[in-house]
């Protein structure tokens, strides 16, 4: 258990260190915003891979509380003058609260309600983000949402985003790298190979679900609160449910029930568009074919992928 | 020290069939109790019943003088009612090491702050649960291969990862549901091992088993149920003598 834990610690320190070297190698401020959109992403996909791979539920509207958290602390810091940081928390608890109280009811059920529920819940905050126009603003969006300050320091250049935003992701993948390693973690994945049998070693099926998707609603709520506060200017747009079935794609994409797929499949298909804006027309049609091919012949994802071929390097031996 | 489980007048149907009715019997403290009883009879939904799968039409069970009514299957586990599977095997994706610490997932006393912080708290106890997963492991004679992924071993292994889950925790009663199926003699000798030192750890077993020889080497009581009645209860070998036993097993 340690071992895996260190392992995973070691691969997040490397990374640490490429994402603190590379701004001082690109100097395009495009990339910049690239990586911090990736970075965002992955946030959010890290946290459902915790419900699809770990708790096996699926949910198709974390665009909403990725919603919840842009307008929520964008409107509270516009309104009421205080910091984004204040702002951020704020729109994270009422998230985490919401969130509580649709997992309680929901995931009582049995079957696939939360994919409808959360489906329902996406379309509802899209279109009250359109309706409610004096409060949102409407389609046109939401402009002048204040960056977030330290001290005397405004983060509001892409650099700064890029060291606030990946410093704030990589602090959550080590958290959760905690969590999976730990009997949370592993009362998670139980319950996703089998309800009945984990329930039997005392393991509340209702609970770890509520958790999974609390925990899964809250990553997004954060990524949404960096999100308004680094670009400034948030519209609805953005929220609608395709973003939600991208981000599901891309937690299958990258191996679901693995956090480094999550990295993985964020930090690939969120550039993977702007690199292909090359092929012109036959952009959404490649990005298309290549999510497809990987669903269908690596259903493990990359993830699966990557490791079949270290495995095969070390000669088959298991670590 | 008397009952540890007592089931009274247990009832259950489904739609016409009725796997259970009225079965009434207790588990003595310490005990090894053999359930037996041709296919059909009703051992599988007499288990469910009991820890909670399946909501009895009739009757009460107690548990340590306690009714279960109304309790879901991970309350009952958490007051120390374990049971295996007769199909549900081992959890996927995770090692053998981390299988058997999922069996003792109702003992935690940390909160999952501890465990999301890391905190000095939940690194105590998993190093102690990690070493009692061992203990575990080596009973069942699985140690070595503690870091393997648990689907990739051979049946018989995987069963033996499934019975170190369901004993690491020290259940009251455990509740086993054809251990034996599949395995070979020496597997089924090493299994009937493996009971007999759970007993003499001072834990009550209910063994659900087709493999007789078994059933009659190594258990106190036998009940035999058939058409979801009880037929006959005693030692293996008045059992062994029963009229309507053998009837219900050779079909008249
Ligand atoms: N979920 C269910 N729905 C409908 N009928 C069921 C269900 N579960 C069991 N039965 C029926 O109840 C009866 C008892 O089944 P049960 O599985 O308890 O038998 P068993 O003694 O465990 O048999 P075996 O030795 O084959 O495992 C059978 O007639 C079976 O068809
Ligand atoms: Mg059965």
């Amino acid at each position: 258990m340690f071992a895996r834990l260190q392992k995973d610690r070691r691969r997040l320190l490397g990374l640490a260190l490429l994402i603190y070297i590379l701004p001082f190698i690109l100097h395009n401020p495009y990339y910049l915003t690239v990586l911090n959109l990736s970075a965002l992403n992955i946030l959010t996909v890290c946290g459902l891979t915790l419900l699809i791979g770990y708790a096996g539920q699926i949910s198709l509207g974390h665009a909403g509380f990725w919603a919840l958290g842009a307008y929520g602390s964008a409107l509270l810091s516009l309104h009421t003058g205080w910091s984004p940081w204040i702002t951020t928390l704020l729109a994270l608890l009422g998230t985490i609260g919401l969130a509580a109280l649709m997992g309680v009811t929901i995931l009582r059920l049995r079957g696939n309600y939360l994919v409808m529920a959360t489906l329902a819940f996406n379309l509802a905050v899209y279109f009250f983000l359109v309706e409610a126009e004096d409060l949102t603003g409407g389609p046109p969006g939401l402009p002048g949402i204040p960056p977030y300050k330290l001290g005397p320091l405004v983060l509001a250049s892409d650099l700064a985003a890029y060291f606030l935003i990946w410093t704030v992701l990589l602090l959550i993948l080590f958290l959760t790298f905690n969590l999976v390693h730990s009997s949370e973690g592993r009362a998670l994945k139980a319950l996703a190979a089998s309800e009945t049998a984990a329930a039997c070693l005392g393991i509340n099926p209702h609970w770890y679900k509520v958790l999974a998707f609390v925990l899964s609603a809250a990553y997004a709520s954060l990524a949404g609160s960096f999100y308004a506060h680094y670009l400034s200017f948030i519209s609805p747009k953005t929220f609608d449910i395709f973003f939600s079935v991208e981000l599901v794609a891309m937690s299958l994409f990258g191996g679901r029930g693995s956090i480094w797929g999550a990295v993985l499949g964020a930090g690939t298909l969120t550039p993977l568009p702007h690199l292909l804006s090359f092929f012109d027309e036959y952009r959404d049609l490649i990005y298309g074919a290549l999510l497809m091919g990987v669903l269908i012949f690596f259903p493990q994802g990359l993830m699966g992928l990557l490791e079949r071929v270290l495995r095969s390097k070390s000669s088959g031996l298991k670590s | 020290m008397g009952e540890i489980l007592k089931l009274q007048t247990v009832s259950k149907s489904f739609g016409g069939v009725k796997a259970l009715r009225g079965v009434s019997f207790s588990l003595e403290d310490g005990e090894i109790l053999g359930l037996i009883g041709p296919n059909g009879a009703g051992k599988t939904t007499l288990i469910n019943v009991i820890s909670g799968l399946l909501k009895e039409d009739q009757g009460h069970i107690l548990f340590e003088g306690h009714s279960l009514k109304g309790l879901s299957p991970w309350q009952r586990a958490a007051l120390g009612l374990a049971r295996t599977f007769q199909h549900i095997q081992v959890f996927a994706d995770l090692t053998v090491l981390e299988n058997v610490l999922c069996g003792l997932h109702r003992q935690r006393k940390t909160s999952f702050w501890a465990h999301f912080l890391r905190l000095p708290a939940a690194v105590a106890e998993e190093k102690d649960f990690e070493s009692r997963a061992y203990q575990a492991l080596a009973l069942v004679g699985l140690k070595e291969k503690a870091s393997w992924e648990a689907e990739t071993l051979p049946y018989g292994e995987q069963k033996k990862v499934v019975l170190a889950r369901s004993l690491v925790s020290n259940p009251r009663l455990l509740l086993l549901d054809e251990p034996a199926g599949g395995l070979n003699e020496r597997e089924t000798e090493e299994l009937g091992q493996i009971l007999l030192k759970l007993k003499t750890k001072g834990m009550t077993l209910l063994l659900v088993e087709h493999d007789l020889n078994l059933v009659m080497n190594i258990c106190d009581r036998v009940v035999v149920l058939n058409q979801g009645e009880v037929i006959a209860m005693g030692s293996p070998l008045e059992i062994q003598k029963n009229n309507r036993v053998l009837e219900a097993y050779l079909g008249k």
